[in-house]
C-alpha cells in the first residue's frame, strides 16, 4: 500500500477535502487560515508524491514542494497581519461580522 | 502542577500504547512495516485534520493541525523525501504554527469559543468536501499512470543540484517574495500611532 502512487493521492484528496470543509464552513478567521494551511499541505503531499512514483519528471517535485513551502510561509504571515489589522478595528475575530461593505 | 500533567501523561501513555498495538496488529495481518506505518500515520494525519476542523476551542485546533503536520512529515519520510520531511518539520511545526497560535492569543475575545462554532453553510459545505473526495478518489483510481511508475529515492545532493541549477530563477524570487511578505506583514499588524489601539 505505501507503495503505491494512488495511495497517497486519495490521502491528499481526503486532507485537501477536510480543509475545504474547514474554510466553507468555519466562523473563526484564523480557522479559515488554518484550513487553507492544511489544503497547502495536501497540494504539497501530492507533488512529492508525483515527484518521488514518476521518474519522467526526475526528482523535480522536491523542489517544486521546497518553493511551495516558502510560499505557504509568506501567505500565512500577511495572512494573520490582515486578520490582526481587523481584529484591532473590529474587535471580533468572526467573519460573518465582517460587514461592513455590504450596504 | 503535576497533578495536572497526570491527565495529559496518561493520554499520552494511552495513545502510544494503541498505535503499538496497532502497529503490531497490522505486522501480524501480514502487512509489512511500511504498510502499517503508513496506515497509522494516514490515520493520525486524518484524525488531527478532522479534529482541526470541528472543534470547539481554537487553541486545540492549533495543537491539532501541529499533530497533523507532524504525522504528514512522517508520510514524506516513507515516501522518500526526507528533505522535504525537515523543511516540513522546521518551516511548519516550527515556524508556521507557532505564527499562528500567537495570532489566537492576540485576538481571541473571551466569548469567541462558547459561540457557534460553524456558519450557517455548513451542512452544504460538508456536501461539497465530501463530492471532492469523491470525485478526486474516482479521478485517481481511474487514471492509468503508466507502466513506469516506480519509487525512485533523490538524494539530498541531487535535489540540491537541481535546486541550485535548474530552479535558481524560482529561488531567487521566492527570496524575494519572502522579503516582501515580511515588509508585508510588519506594515500591516504595525499599530498606527494615535489610531485605534
Amino acid at each position: 500500500m505505501s507503495d503505491s502512487l494512488d495511495a497517497y493521492l486519495v490521502l491528499s484528496g481526503l486532507l485537501f477535502a477536510i480543509g475545504s470543509f474547514g474554510f466553507l464552513a468555519r466562523r473563526n478567521a484564523i480557522s479559515m487560515l488554518m484550513s487553507i494551511e492544511l489544503m497547502l499541505n495536501a497540494v504539497n503531499l501530492a507533488i512529492v508524491a508525483f515527484g518521488a512514483f514518476i521518474p519522467a519528471l526526475g526528482g523535480q517535485g522536491s523542489v517544486i514542494a521546497l518553493i511551495v513551502i516558502a510560499a505557504a510561509a509568506a501567505e500565512a504571515t500577511v495572512g494573520l497581519a490582515i486578520v490582526i489589522a481587523i481584529f484591532r478595528n473590529k474587535k471580533t475575530p468572526l467573519v460573518d461580522e465582517y460587514d461592513s461593505m455590504r450596504q | 502542577m503535576i497533578r495536572k500533567l497526570i491527565p495529559i501523561l496518561l493520554a499520552l501513555a494511552v495513545m502510544g500504547v494503541v498505535t503499538g498495538v496497532a502497529a503490531i496488529m497490522l505486522v501480524f495481518l501480514g502487512q509489512d512495516w511500511q504498510d502499517a506505518l503508513f496506515w497509522i500515520l494516514a490515520a493520525v494525519m486524518i484524525g488531527a485534520a478532522l479534529l482541526v476542523v470541528t472543534m470547539r476551542d481554537i487553541i486545540r485546533c492549533g495543537l491539532a493541525m501541529m499533530v497533523c503536520f507532524g504525522a504528514l512529515a512522517g508520510i514524506y519520510v516513507l515516501i522518500g523525501a526526507p528533505l522535504i520531511a525537515a523543511a516540513q518539520v522546521i518551516v511548519y511545526i516550527g515556524a508556521i504554527s507557532v505564527l499562528i497560535l500567537f495570532a489566537i492569543m492576540l485576538t481571541q475575545t473571551k466569548d469567541a469559543p462558547s459561540r457557534l462554532v460553524f456558519q450557517t453553510q455548513a451542512v452544504p459545505a460538508a456536501f461539497a468536501s465530501i463530492i471532492i473526495a469523491v470525485v478526486i478518489a474516482l479521478a485517481v483510481g481511474a487514471t492509468d499512470w503508466g507502466a513506469e511508475v516506480k519509487r525512485i529515492r533523490l538524494a539530498t545532493e541531487a535535489l540540491s543540484r537541481l535546486l541550485f541549477n535548474d530552479f535558481v530563477l524560482p529561488f531567487e524570487i521566492v527570496s524575494v517574495l519572502l522579503l516582501a511578505a515580511v515588509i508585508g506583514g510588519v506594515f500591516l499588524a504595525k499599530r498606527e500611532p494615535g489610531g485605534p489601539s
